[in-house]
């Protein structure tokens, strides 16, 4: 946006020298102080994550990338491994599901209970300090949840529940439980809460304050909210899956490991395809739900 | 005889060749001419003043002679090339030597006075020279030379949102000075600037591109300025070519109908472009 | 009434077919998991995470491999700007040149750039790369490009013309135009992006070394190999304090640019 021009000011600046000769920038040493900062920050950045683009092109890997991208033309379909990859996507979408099923069961007690619009010692005022420790240490527990991330908890789920679709699903249902209690905590307080208060005021429990006066109206961000995640899911659920968790992500590890690039072409394919789709109909649902 | 903003001495001035030039626009209830087989021919190193009311069509004129938008019909040569004809690296090497200053100075507002004055010298410059000059400015010198005939030499460090609206267009004009154009396409240059002011700077970069043999052609609404600077008027009246001859020729009744323009084109003319 | 809520009906039913299908095709014995026993085995792991490892050798060890983390961060965000940057250049509009041409191809890398989530980008660099913290490097420089390729791109078409077209009409090359005429307008706004992905680039990066792509993803899948827990843990705390850190970081410096503006 170009402000509106001002006035007709006098000059200002440096004024010219008698023999006219060229000025010198002011501005210029804080640019080279700031140009030799980045160059000493950059050094270090380049060594400590082994820069060196350079081992890519040496014969022996670029042989092996070109035979892997070699490998990738023409993608693999084969009948029975096509049967596998379709497998693997549903149990990718059953994940995700799953997952997101599970986290309602923990976002939505969480949620209810963290949101200050429920509070019944609010209504006269300031929440007394109880309630506000337990609204804030439920506030902490979702964060906890989202905080550590899902790969790390389908890691350990993985060493205990074995290998499979149960670590994705659980680990899903854990880190988006708290993503979708601390989001569904926020919209529930950013709704005209008017009529939940009433209710609670005239002595109805909160559950009911909460269907008749907090839900109409937050709904439609709520199931929006929750079928972005949803679709979001899929996408985690992909990549739980390369550490053994099940689904495409898992076979696409597999198919990685053992330098099948048709294979892998294939799977891509289809993850992409996935994704669209998921997105195309996340979009759909909630312009239905409108 | 090239002078001290000048990267180095340019060939004599480029020649403008338009022949038949249409321009029509969709807009709603049908399509609206904006040109009409409006024929310019300008020699190197001559000056030519584009003269009508607002809507006239000056603005998409000047676009279609520098090469930025392309005209549905007619035909532009530059330097004797026809210039849409050319593959695009050949427009590009024609393009480094046009300079257009459009009505709105094109100055980025957070950018310094130095910065985007140096811009125009950009054709001239590779890309790492280009590069390192948005850092530390090159040829401070030249951009005070060019800034000083008007008067904003001062200025030369100061961010162009610290400028007024007169200031502003002084430095797009000034661009011209550092530019390696040998053909300046200025659309409204005086817009911005106060009846005074207005009259010194039109002198100084007639003058400027005199002395350095560029081809100007400048659209002014001023009629009284263009007749005492040019010793070639061009009228454009609702797209098409009024006339096209010396100031001292042109009659009374010329000049009425130039700004006595029918009702819808008037009316149109204060939704798009001039 | 009913009528109207048709679609509402037949949707909330097909997506209770679909969630009942999703839990008995994937046959989680999720009951199992509440039995005493398998609780009791819970917990018992769970306690091995309670006792930290906090030796100076490893905190050492430890502070090495966040740098590298925060390295992979910085060098993938940065060097994703750039080359997004660069591949919106072909797609500019200007007199006689068709944008089509460029604008769909350029779209669509973004997409597939895009869409390819980070972990499977750096699996599939290992084999070009090989193992270690260029190949996170990479990967997160990969998706991140097409990121900021659809951001980039929309920023650089709203944004006001007028000076990018004065340089085009010069004959001037993008990479200039868009240097000397875009990026003064838009700085502000890009770096905003770039900060804000940042932050999702932190936590992408220290989990990418599980594949073996360095940083504490890889010693956290090196120490869970190893059943040592306690070491486990302590890499967990520190990712968990580097994301906090990089969120902090990127929240201070958005809130100097504003404060400078």
């Amino acid at each position: 946006m170009i402000p509106a021009a001002r006035p007709e000011q006098p000059a200002t600046g440096v004024p010219l020298r008698a023999t006219g000769m060229p000025l010198h920038d002011p501005a210029a040493r804080q640019r080279w102080a700031s140009l030799v900062l980045g160059a000493v920050l950059l050094w270090p950045l380049l060594a400590a994550t082994e820069f060196s683009p350079w081992k890519i092109f040496e014969p022996r890997s670029l042989h092996a990338s070109a035979r892997f991208l070699a490998g990738f033309f023409p993608p693999a379909t084969e009948a029975g491994f096509l049967g596998n990859v379709a497998l693997g996507a549903w149990q990718t979408i059953a994940i995700a599901t799953s997952g997101t099923v599970l986290a309602l069961f923990l976002a939505v007690p969480l949620a209810l209970c963290a949101t200050a619009n429920l509070s019944i010692s609010s209504l006269g005022g300031r929440m007394a300090p109880l309630p506000f420790a337990v609204r804030q240490g439920l506030r902490g527990a979702m964060v906890a949840l989202r905080t550590v991330p899902e790969l790390v908890w389908a890691l350990l789920l993985v060493r205990v529940v074995g290998l499979g679709p149960t670590a994705g699903v659980l680990a899903i249902g854990l880190t988006y439980g708290g993503m979708l209690g601390k989001v569904y905590a926020e919209i529930l307080e950013s709704v005209d809460s008017h009529a939940a208060r009433t209710l609670l005021a005239n002595g109805s429990g909160r559950l009911q304050a909460f269907a008749h006066g907090l839900l109409p109206e937050a709904a439609p961000e709520l199931t929006s909210y929750t079928v972005y995640r949803w679709e979001c899911a899929i996408r985690s659920s992909v990549v739980l899956g390369f550490v053994g968790a099940g689904g495409l992500g898992q076979e696409m590890d597999n198919a990685v490991k053992m330098l099948a690039g048709g294979e892998v072409m294939t799977m891509l394919i289809v993850f992409v395809a996935l994704v669209a789709g998921a997105d195309g109909l996340s979009a759909w649902l909630r312009r239905v739900m409108q | 005889m090239p002078g001290p903003t000048e990267a180095a001495a340019p060939a004599a001035g480029l020649s403008l060749d338009l022949r038949a030039i249409g321009l029509a626009r969709s807009v709603r209830g049908g399509r609206r001419e904006i040109l009409q087989s409006v024929d310019l021919i300008v020699a190197p190193g001559e000056q030519v003043a584009i003269v009508g009311a607002s809507g006239a069509g000056k603005t998409s004129l000047l676009q279609i002679a520098a090469g930025a938008l392309q005209a549905d019909s007619g035909a532009l040569r530059l330097g004797g090339e026809s210039f849409w004809q050319l593959p695009p690296s050949g427009r590009q090497r024609v393009r480094r030597a046009l300079f257009l200053a459009p009505q709105v100075p094109p100055l980025p507002p957070r950018q310094r006075v130095v910065t985007a004055v140096l811009a125009a010298r950009l054709p001239s410059l590779g890309f790492w020279r280009g590069l390192s000059s948005l850092l530390f400015p090159l040829d401070l010198g030249a951009v005070q030379a060019a800034l000083e005939p008007f008067g904003m030499a001062g200025r030369i460090f100061d961010r162009v949102d610290r400028l007024s609206g007169g200031e502003r267009q002084r430095v797009g004009l000034a661009r011209a000075l550092v530019a390696p154009a040998r053909i300046w396409l200025l659309d409204e240059p005086l817009a911005a600037l106060d009846p005074v002011h207005g009259e010194q700077v039109l002198g100084l970069l007639c003058a400027e591109a005199r002395r350095r043999g560029v081809t100007l052609i400048v659209s002014l609404h001023q009629a009284e300025l263009a007749q005492r600077h040019f010793s070639r008027l061009v009228g454009l009246r609702a797209g098409r070519l009024a006339f096209d001859q010396g100031p001292d020729s042109i009659r009374e009744a010329q000049w009425t109908a130039l700004y006595d323009v029918p009702p819808h084109h008037g009316a149109a003319a204060s939704t798009g472009a001039a | 009434m009913i009528a109207a809520r048709w679609p509402l009906l037949l949707t909330g039913i097909a997506l209770a077919i679909v969630v009942a299908a999703s839990f008995w095709t994937l046959d989680l014995h999720l009951g199992a998991l509440l039995a005493p026993a398998s609780l009791a085995a819970m917990g018992r792991y769970a306690a091995e995470f309670l006792a930290p490892d906090l030796s100076p050798a490893f905190l050492a060890r430890l502070a090495g491999a966040a740098l590298e983390t925060l390295a992979m961060s910085v060098l993938g965000t940065v060097i994703a700007a750039v080359l997004a940057a660069a591949l919106c250049l072909p797609a500019a509009r200007f007199a006689g040149r068709p944008p089509a041409r460029w604008r769909v191809p350029a779209r669509l890398l973004f997409n597939v750039l895009r869409a390819i989530p980070e972990l499977v980008w750096a699996s599939l660099l290992l084999v070009a790369a090989g193992l270690g913290p260029m190949s996170g490097t990479l990967a997160l420089a990969l998706h991140t490009a097409g990121v900021f390729g659809r951001l980039f791109a929309e920023a650089f078409e709203n944004a006001p013309q007028g000076p990018a077209q004065a340089l085009r009409v010069q004959g001037n090359r993008e990479s200039l135009v868009l240097l000397y005429a875009t990026l003064p307008q838009l700085g502000p706004q890009l770096l905003s992006y770039v900060l804000y992905r940042w932050e999702n680039n932190i936590r992408a990066a220290a989990i990418l070394g599980v594949v073996g792509a360095g940083g504490l993803g890889q010693m956290l899948a090196f120490h869970l190999g190893l059943f040592q827990n306690g070491r486990a843990a302590t890499v967990i705390g520190a990712m968990v304090l580097l994301v906090y850190g990089v969120d902090l970081a990127s929240y201070a410096i958005r809130r100097t640019m504003v404060r400078m503006h």
